[in-house]
């Protein structure tokens, strides 16, 4: 029951149930990572598994948050930090952003939109 | 020639403070002076307004007897308020209906205290403090009152908490703000206000917010936004005053957004024939609540008609009072703005605060503010006046003489040239010179010099030397945790400790500022719920409180794969062990080297494999050695007595006896420990955490020991100790350091933090100065009774196994990670053999 929307279509990835609060889980999409975070019962994230810095696919096992109410996630490798909205670098000098993509629950069942 | 007429709206203090100024510099008699008073009597001294509680009578407090008017030729209209003016007419219009035409208008009209429009605020028995006939409605009423309350903690309302006492009456104050005086005074000053004005037998309150009261006509209550309620049946409202600007409003002068009446350097309003002065007159933004400026502007005003010079340029706010019987003096700029300095001395025993606001530079002094000794008010109001250069030493100033230096510990002996951040390079010097350049927190002194930006190593050091230098600064250290927590560490600790709170939900929702935590604030706050209670750190509500290191219970390396080290007590090992470590690193290709603790590493684990290596190692009898948390790593040994020909202890028994006893504790960072057979030390015990050597007697104790990137040599703490000694000195040292050591602070840097040091850590652990050993004693031993072995817990429950995959959806391993061979092992491939591997 995927649904084909302007540049991408929403994909089923699993059990809400599946997802812990405030915890990442990382999502295979053919070669590629994206790393799912829910941050509350239905507050959803996604970005990129791979970290900018040393191009690691652990972002996922990173710890999540927020930096005056910008949820983020926090590399498990350096500690550098991301907007989990915008995937924005939040720290100082120079950095790559993350890929951000959507992501909604519904009728029990995670959908990430490839 | 012909007389103009002057007419004075107000005949407050500044208003007659003008008639007096004129009539004595107008010789030539060419003003002719009228003025209203709405009270019935003329003005009188409010500055002492409260002395007409101890028997002075109004006669006593009026400024010029009534008579004066007369004789000086003023027509002084007495119980009669100016209602209207007519800027084109040029005249006024009074309450009894009296009409005048004016040549120069002075509005003089003062404030009114500002009462918050709170339900019930109009009932009978709620009283303002401003002039006689207030303070005689409260004379009547206290008669029948036995407990009042003051709204508002500020100078005027701890003024009126003393009258209100004075008049027999249970008084308590109620602050908004979470302390007293909160526009003059930082916390620390409001809690040593709070401290004297307690102990005069005023009940404070604070952090209250009055919603309601309560009354059937009259004052019965008071209720509060927290649910709380006071019970009074008297209430003297002092939260502020409001320019009293009516009149100029009506009449379309220009007046501020928050009220007053705006003047320019001349005093004059929008309009050029009127100016107003004193209370009323809002100069620059800002209205001057005090009778010297009011003074002031009277003086330039009577010049300036006379045909003078004057302008005014803003006044001098210095004050000195007695508050309670206490001083309290405030002078200069008391509102630093960020980039000045802020030098704080409290001494809450003898109730005493003293603050000095200087430039960035140190060199002048601003302001500042004396509560409890007000001696050096004087001279530093000189000082601030005239901009005379400061001492070196600026805290001097305000140090009750006599008083020695401090002795200084830690990084304030290191030299200048002490190299802090090896990563970067970066010296004390150039961290120091960041320091005096402005750099106030870690992320700053990080973006200005580089160091900590490598591995972090350095952090907890740099930590300690910005302290340092901002207290020797005087300056307030902003131990924060982070942006979710006001607390240090070992605040949280002792809050989980008394609170019993036992996840980090509630403890953000009850002492957090809200928000979802972070990188900073999670894995601290899991680490004090594990050193407190011991629970398994991936259960529920733990998993994701921890990094990824103690999340997956084991050591993440740089490709995103995991070490295992397995523990080793004591560093003795049998062959069938050794065995299994072979077969396991065989079976799942990992890369094996010996540590420098005394146990084997193997790296390369992948997340999916983590459980099923955990599993054959457990069956062989290894326990997880915690190498992946802030917790005791390794008990090194040397065989000892056993076989050593010098040995006289059996230090591998004693080591391994220990190593069991402390595994898997918690801590703020990690603990490592040696124990030696004889002074030829060589398990290296002295660059430990704690490290234990041989004597014929028994064993030597050493603490505060660190090899590493800052080697430290531990200090010997006691001597000759028994088995039994020993460990409760040990047990008592973790769990003072656990109690009160910063986050991922190593004891090394912890001793050395410690007022008294080494000395310090003998007062508390042998001698019991805290009275603390007993506590200490049974929360070792809880921790040392609920010893769990975290990854048995981890492949005995499906719950926690279903997390060890590298997919949520799919049970492969990353196909990122790559490996090429060296030396017969893997190692991570590096970027240009990534392409052709
Ligand atoms: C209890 C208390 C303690 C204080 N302690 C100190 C202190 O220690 N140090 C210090 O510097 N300051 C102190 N102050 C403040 C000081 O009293 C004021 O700054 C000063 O009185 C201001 O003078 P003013 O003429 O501007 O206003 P006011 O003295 O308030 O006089 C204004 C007068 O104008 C009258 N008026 C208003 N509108 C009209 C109208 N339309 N027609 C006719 N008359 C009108 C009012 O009734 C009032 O009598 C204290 C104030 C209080 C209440
Ligand atoms: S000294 Fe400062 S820190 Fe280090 S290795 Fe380190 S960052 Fe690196
Ligand atoms: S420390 Fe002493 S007992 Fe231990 S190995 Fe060295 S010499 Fe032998």
């Amino acid at each position: 029951m995927s649904d084909i929307v302007e540049n991408g279509t929403w994909q089923e990835i699993g059990p809400t149930d599946d997802f812990v609060v405030d915890l990442g889980v990382c999502v295979q999409n053919g070669d590629d990572q994206v790393a799912v975070f829910r941050l509350a019962e239905d507050e959803w994230y996604a970005t990129q598994n791979l970290c900018p810095h040393q191009k690691q696919m652990v972002l996922s096992r990173g710890l999540t948050g927020d930096v005056k109410g910008e949820p983020k996630i926090t590399c498990p490798l350096h500690k550098r930090s991301f907007s989990l909205r915008s995937g924005e670098f939040l720290g100082e000098g120079e950095m790559d952003c993350l890929k951000v993509y959507e992501v909604k629950s519904e009728a029990g069942k995670v959908f990430l939109k490839l | 020639m012909s007389q103009e007429t002057i007419i004075v709206v107000g005949n407050g203090m500044v208003g007659c403070k003008f008639c007096a100024t004129l009539v004595e510099k107008d010789a030539d008699k060419r003003f002719k002076l009228i003025t209203f008073c709405e009270e019935s009597h003329p003005a009188y001294d409010r500055v002492h307004l409260s002395e007409y509680f101890s028997g002075k009578t109004a006669e006593d407090l009026m400024l010029q007897p009534e008579s004066w008017y007369a004789e000086n030729g003023i027509e002084l209209h007495l119980e009669d308020k100016v209602v209207s003016i007519d800027r084109e007419k040029k005249s006024v219009t009074s309450a009894k209906g009296v009409e005048l035409v004016y040549d120069k208008l002075i509005l003089a009209t003062g404030s009114s205290p500002f009462v918050p429009p709170v339900p019930g605020i109009e009932k009978e028995g709620v009283f303002v403090y401003r002039t006689i006939e207030d303070l005689e409605g409260m004379m009547d009423y206290a008669k029948k009152a036995t407990k009042a309350a003051v709204i508002g903690g500020g100078l005027l309302g701890l003024e009126a908490a003393k009258a209100s006492q004075d008049l027999g009456m249970e008084t308590h104050v109620i602050e908004f703000m979470s302390r007293l005086m909160p526009r003059q005074v930082d916390d620390a000053g409001g809690e040593i206000l709070k401290g004297i004005i307690e102990e005069r037998g005023l009940s404070v309150h604070l952090n209250k917010a009055t919603t309601n009261i309560a009354g059937d006509g009259k004052v019965e209550a008071m209720e509060f936004k927290d649910g709380s309620s006071l019970g009074v049946d008297m209430i003297i409202v002092s939260a502020g005053i409001r320019p009293r600007d009516e009149l100029a409003r009506e009449c379309g002068l220009e007046v501020g957004p928050r009220g007053g009446v705006v003047v320019n350097d001349n005093l004059l309003t929008s309009d050029p024939d009127i100016f107003a002065i004193g209370e009323v007159a809002l100069y620059n933004n800002f209205i001057y609540g005090l009778v010297a400026p009011g003074y002031k502007m009277a003086d330039i005003v009577a010049t300036q008609l006379l045909g003078g010079e004057g302008a005014f340029q803003g006044a001098d706010m210095s004050t000195k009072l007695k508050l309670i019987g206490t001083d309290v003096a405030s002078f200069g700029n008391i509102e630093p703005k960020e980039e000045h300095k802020d030098i704080v001395i409290t001494d809450p025993v003898r109730g005493i605060y003293k603050r000095l606001i200087t430039t960035t530079d140190g060199k002048l002094l601003l302001g500042g503010i004396l509560i409890g000794d007000a001696d050096a008010y004087g001279n530093l109001l000189q000082m601030t006046l005239n901009e005379m250069e400061l001492p070196e030493d600026p805290m001097a100033l305000i140090l009750p003489a006599g008083s020695g230096e401090a002795p200084s510990f830690g990084p304030g002996s290191l030299p200048d040239t002490a190299q802090i951040c090896s990563c970067e390079d970066v010296s004390k010097g150039s961290i120091c010179e960041a320091i005096e350049g402005g750099a106030r927190t870690i992320p700053e002194l990080k973006s200005c010099t580089k160091a900590g930006t490598g591995c972090g190593g350095c952090v907890p050091l740099l930590t300690n030397l910005l302290n340092h230098q901002l207290e020797e600064m005087g300056e307030e250290v902003n131990t924060d945790l982070c942006e979710h927590f006001s607390h240090t560490r070992q605040e949280l600790y002792r809050i989980v400790r008394t609170t019993g709170i036992d996840n980090f939900d509630s403890l953000i929702e009850a002492h957090g500022n809200g928000g979802r935590g972070c990188e900073i604030c999670k894995p601290a706050v899991g680490s004090i719920l594990a050193s407190v209670y011991n629970d398994k750190v991936i259960s529920q509500g733990n998993r994701k409180l921890q990094d990824t290191n103690d999340r997956f219970l084991a050591n993440i390396q740089k490709n995103g794969t995991y070490s295992v080290v397995p523990r080793v007590p004591g560093g003795e090992i049998t062959a069938d062990k050794l065995i299994t470590i072979g077969e396991v690193s065989k079976e799942y290709d990992l890369y094996v080297k010996i540590t420098g603790g005394q146990r084997i590493d193997m790296f390369g684990a992948k997340v999916n494999d983590l459980p099923k290596i955990w599993e054959k190692l457990i069956a062989a009898g290894f326990e997880s050695g915690h190498a992946y948390g802030k917790a005791l790593r390794t008990i090194k040994s040397c065989v000892g007595s056993t076989w050593c020909r010098f040995g006289v202890q059996d230090s591998t028994g004693m080591a391994i006896m220990l190593e069991n006893r402390y595994k898997g504790i918690r801590s703020p960072h990690k603990l490592k420990s040696a124990v030696s057979g004889c002074t030829r030390e060589c398990a290296e015990a002295q660059s430990k955490d704690f490290g234990v050597i041989a004597t014929e007697n028994g064993w030597n104790l050493y603490l505060g020991g660190n090899g590493g990137m800052k080697p430290r040599h531990a200090d010997l703490f006691a001597t000759d100790l028994d088995d039994d000694t020993l460990v409760a000195y040990i047990d008592r040292f973790l769990m003072y350091y656990i109690k009160t050591a910063d986050k991922l602070t190593r004891t090394s840097v912890w001793v050395d933090s410690l007022e008294g040091g080494i000395e310090h850590l003998k007062d508390v652990i042998i001698n019991d100065s805290l009275g603390l050993c007993e506590e200490l004693d049974k929360q070792m031993q809880h921790l040392v009774d609920t010893y769990h072995c975290e990854w048995k817990d981890a492949v005995e429950d499906p719950e926690k196994l279903k997390r060890f995959k590298h997919f949520g959806n799919s049970e492969s391993t990353d196909p990122n990670i790559k490996f090429v061979r060296e030396r017969d092992q893997i190692r991570p491939a590096n970027e240009d053999e990534l392409a052709t591997v």
